[in-house]
């Protein structure tokens, strides 16, 4: 009987020891992302091996990218912050540090090195835009067009002034319902230098300037608010052109197997990347922080780019990028990043759209109003 | 409804409330008594606040509900539109200084200004709620969100370090964060050093967030500064000063006359040249006080400056044209579903039971589906290589090179719209018609009505509270939608709702969405007003 006794004290207390070590992290994980493919690219690439290295962790996957800021300021004004990762953009990421609702953290402590031992802040580089962003992939806003309403004896489309052609290229375009890259891309096409363009945006006369140049195709413009929406005019053969996502493109392309072609040129660039909320309690913040280690390793992030095609934020995953898992085909010549694609980009400035967001929104959303 | 003839006694029989009208009437005779010798009225009174009570306990657990989960969010949602405590509580001091400073001088605030406003971004960049006061003020004038993001950078690294070197340089003593104490604690301090006891409180509360101790933490820079700006300005007053540490005070007011002056204005020039800018200046006078009107403003296409009330510029304005959008549109959509519902609700009620139902089921099988299908199909059939289209050039009536545009305007926002709200259109119609007998039309017709005159004079006007409650539901479902408008709206067919929508999950302007929704509830507060006075909600009837 006392031996028995022993015997099961023993036990618990060999099943108990590993159960105090995870005490300090906590068993469960809410993560937040846009849903779709690119979730699932998440799913695949960080959270089922992390699951497999640490089967007592429970992810929860909640699909409120989208009104992320807003929510959690709520949950900040309301106490109770129940997310424990969100996946935002670059410029939604700036306002809610602005906001103080993201936690700032140290690259060099949080991230993991690269394989050959470069500091995380140097891997990332210049894409750690914010001090509570942590950046996971570059994307890029771009034009896709269809190849079989191309004009008979006419180039297609390869520049980003094609847009506001219409007497060669005529056709309905999908244009996002918002300033941002739409006024870029005017003013490029109407003459302005690609490193004037905040300068001259920044004038009351400029805005005026790239407004008019958006007038000459407002009536043949299609105006889109869901990432969704252009890939599904072009099938639907209900524009000739429209800017998008690039991964939505390419699942419309190769996935689809519509007539669609990208027209990479003036692609912008953008960030998307995890933040930590502000205010989480230590053991959530000890499983968060383990986890955001692992997942924006240099391996994790390559593996990204197999099931969507969207560039890796670190150089050291660059190389390491292979096959689509699906399909078979080579990623790298998808990637917004590649050489090939990226011979005209435009950068878009996070700091003077932080700015100017509020203003130009006001009168960008009065001029589509007229 | 309560037919007009039968009041409450003739129902329940006589309540207290009868008995105190009696007993009213009695008084002026003299008063009456009632059995224990009270006076009549006032036992009466006492047993109708009781049962009043037991009546008002009966529906607390639901009215407590309402108000907790309904009215109480609702009521501070619509605080917002006016709350505007940010500016004050991030920049107490500032504030103060600003109330002398006159935006139409045209040049910007002096060195006190500066130096309040010193000490207020050093606390609030520790407790990084700057940048926050800096996208609050960025809606109004843009440019401060990056200024403030910068200046918070820039107020660790002034070179207000001078003046600690030349404090130390004079007496080491004043490293010493034991000595500060002792001076800070006395009680003359906040007459003798204002600004440095008030900087002082701020460096408290810095520590206490860090959880430092203060005893350990080496005084920063801005305390030096504020201290060598007390002495400057009142060397005079020192004297006065009796408490421990009497001596190094009075030494260092002596040796203060020595060390150069830096600037804090010139230092947040260093920092940003729109320091200088009045722009900046007034837009954080108007916004000081915790109240505003601002928002309210913003929402009417106005604009508080610092010169006062302003019209936004032509190029800005765009609240009112989508309120009197949403206006148009919504009793668009109403008159509509009326057109529409009444001649279903009609066949309904008058068909046999057995084809009513099946009917039925095909009016409430839409609104069983989700919104977001219902729309969605609407783009399928309108958009211009969709059904609708297709079918017309394949008859002929439309060029295939000028297919009709049905969607991304307001057209197919109305037409998706109606879609939608036609269920709440036609039972209330249903109901009210089921409850009119069928032997009235053919009482009129027999008398000789045609029967258009029979519907026009005898039915139509009792199914009129249908009309009315179905009015009601759709205009009401319709003016708050913003689904639907931003997925087929385009650009002309966009609702207030959807910019209100933006600047609650997008821009974060909460105070302005707040506002623009404060002006819509009372938009529909009025019309509901107005319909009571022309037609009478007494002639409402949802059945």
């Amino acid at each position: 009987m006392k031996l028995k006794s022993l015997m099961l004290m023993t036990g618990a207390a060999v099943a108990a020891a590993p159960m105090a070590f995870a005490q300090d992290m906590a068993d469960s994980m809410t993560l937040v992302s846009w849903g779709g493919a690119y979730q699932n690219s998440q799913v695949k690439a960080y959270a089922d091996p992390y699951k497999e290295m640490h089967p007592e962790v429970e992810i929860v996957w909640d699909e409120s990218s989208n009104e992320a800021v807003a929510k959690l300021r709520a949950m900040n004004e309301a106490g109770n912050i129940t997310w424990d990762l969100v996946d935002v953009v670059a410029s939604d990421a700036i306002r809610l540090c602005d906001e103080g609702l993201a936690m700032e953290y140290d690259p060099d402590e949080l991230l993991a090195e690269a394989p050959d031992g470069t500091s995380a802040s140097d891997d990332f580089g210049d894409l750690i835009v914010s001090d509570c962003f942590i950046p996971q992939i570059v994307y890029s806003t771009t034009f896709g067009y269809r190849t079989d309403m191309v004009p008979e004896g006419v180039e297609p489309p390869s520049e980003i002034c094609d847009v506001f052609d219409l007497e060669t290229y005529p056709g309905k375009r999908a244009l996002e319902k918002r300033p941002i890259n739409n006024m870029e891309w005017a003013l490029l096409c109407d003459g302005v230098a690609k490193e004037d363009v905040y300068d001259v945006l920044e004038t009351e006369e400029g805005q005026a300037q790239a407004l008019a140049k958006l007038d000459t195709i407002k009536d043949e413009v299609i105006w889109w608010s869901a990432g969704a929406d252009t890939p599904q005019l072009l099938a639907d053969g209900e524009v000739f052109m429209g800017s998008t996502y690039n991964g939505r493109l390419f699942s419309v392309i190769e996935e689809q197997d519509q007539p669609v072609a990208m027209m990479w040129d003036a692609q912008v660039f953008d960030l998307d990347g995890w933040i930590i909320p502000a205010g989480l309690p230590e053991d959530r913040l000890a499983r968060v922080m383990d986890f955001v280690k692992f997942a924006t390793d240099t391996q994790r992030l390559a593996d990204q780019a197999k099931y969507i095609s969207y560039g890796p934020a670190r150089e050291s995953s660059a190389p390491l990028v292979s096959t689509h898992a699906d399909l078979g085909i080579e990623m790298a010549p998808h990637m917004p990043t590649d050489p090939n694609n990226a011979t005209n980009t435009f950068l878009y400035n996070y700091e003077w759209w932080a700015d100017y967001r509020d203003d130009l929104d006001a009168k960008f959303q009065a001029w589509l109003a007229q | 409804m309560t037919d007009a003839t039968s009041g409450p006694d003739v129902n329940s029989g006589p309540t207290p409330d009868n008995a105190l009208r009696e007993a009213d009437a009695a008084e002026k005779k003299g008063p009456m008594l009632a059995a224990d010798g009270t006076p009549l009225k006032k036992s009466l009174m006492r047993a109708l606040r009781r049962e009043k009570l037991r009546a008002l306990m009966l529906i607390a657990p639901l009215l407590i509900f309402v108000l907790v989960t309904f009215i109480a969010p609702i009521a501070d949602m619509l605080f917002r539109s006016v709350e505007n405590e940010i500016v004050a509580e991030t920049l107490p001091r500032t504030v103060v200084a600003l109330e002398d400073w006159d935006y139409a001088s045209g040049e910007a605030p002096d060195e006190d200004v500066f130096a309040a406003f010193y000490v207020d971004m050093v606390e609030a960049e520790e407790f990084k709620v700057h940048t926050r006061l800096g996208s609050r003020l960025n809606y109004e004038t843009t440019g401060i969100s990056s200024l403030f993001r910068k200046s918070g950078r820039g107020v660790g690294r002034m070179d207000t370090d001078e003046y600690t070197d030349a404090f130390i340089d004079l007496d080491p003593a004043w490293e010493d964060p034991a000595v500060w104490m002792e001076l800070m604690a006395a009680d003359t301090t906040s007459e003798i050093l204002p600004e440095t006891n008030s900087a002082w409180d701020s460096w408290l509360r810095i520590l206490k967030e860090n959880d430092d101790n203060v005893a350990e933490e080496e005084p920063e820079d801005f305390l030096y500064a504020m201290l060598y700006r007390d002495l400057t300005r009142n060397s005079d007053a020192v004297a006065a000063y009796d408490g421990p540490q009497a001596a190094l005070l009075q030494a260092a007011a002596e040796a203060t006359a020595d060390i150069p002056e830096v600037s804090i204005k010139e230092q947040f020039l260093d920092i940003d040249d729109d320091w200088g800018d009045t722009e900046v200046w007034g837009t954080i006078k108007a916004f000081s006080p915790k109240y505003t009107s601002g928002y309210f403003l913003s929402s009417v296409d106005l604009k508080l400056t610092p010169d006062g009330v302003e019209q936004q510029p032509d190029n800005q304005k765009i609240y009112l044209l989508l309120f009197k959008r949403t206006m148009f549109m919504s009793l668009t959509i109403m008159v509509s579903c009326i057109l529409l519902g009444y001649p279903v609700a009609y066949l309904l009620s008058n068909l046999p039971m057995r084809v009513s139902s099946l009917l039925m089921i095909l009016v409430l099988l839409p609104f069983w589906t989700s919104l977001l299908v219902r729309t969605s199909a609407w783009k399928v059939l309108l958009q211009q290589q969709g059904v609708i289209n297709d079918i017309l050039v394949w008859v002929g009536l439309v060029a295939d090179n000028n297919r009709l545009v049905m969607i991304n305007n307001q057209f197919g926002t109305i037409v998706a719209m109606t879609h939608i709200l036609l269920p709440f259109m036609i039972l209330p119609l249903y109901s009210v018609m089921k409850t009119i007998p069928p032997s009235y039309v053919r009482a009129a017709k027999s008398l000789g009505a045609t029967p258009w005159t029979a519907f026009w004079r005898v039915y139509f006007p009792q199914s009129v509270p249908g009309i009315g409650a179905g009015s009601i539901l759709v205009f009401i479902l319709a003016i708050g939608y913003y689904i639907t408008p931003e997925l087929v709206g385009g650009t002309t067919g966009t609702f207030i709702s959807n910019r209100i929508a933006y600047h609650i999950s997008s821009s974060l302007n909460w105070g302005l969405a707040a506002a623009l929704g404060t002006i819509l509830l009372v938009v529909v507060l009025l019309l509901y007003w107005v319909y009571d006075k022309i037609v009478g909600i007494d002639n409402v009837s949802l059945g």
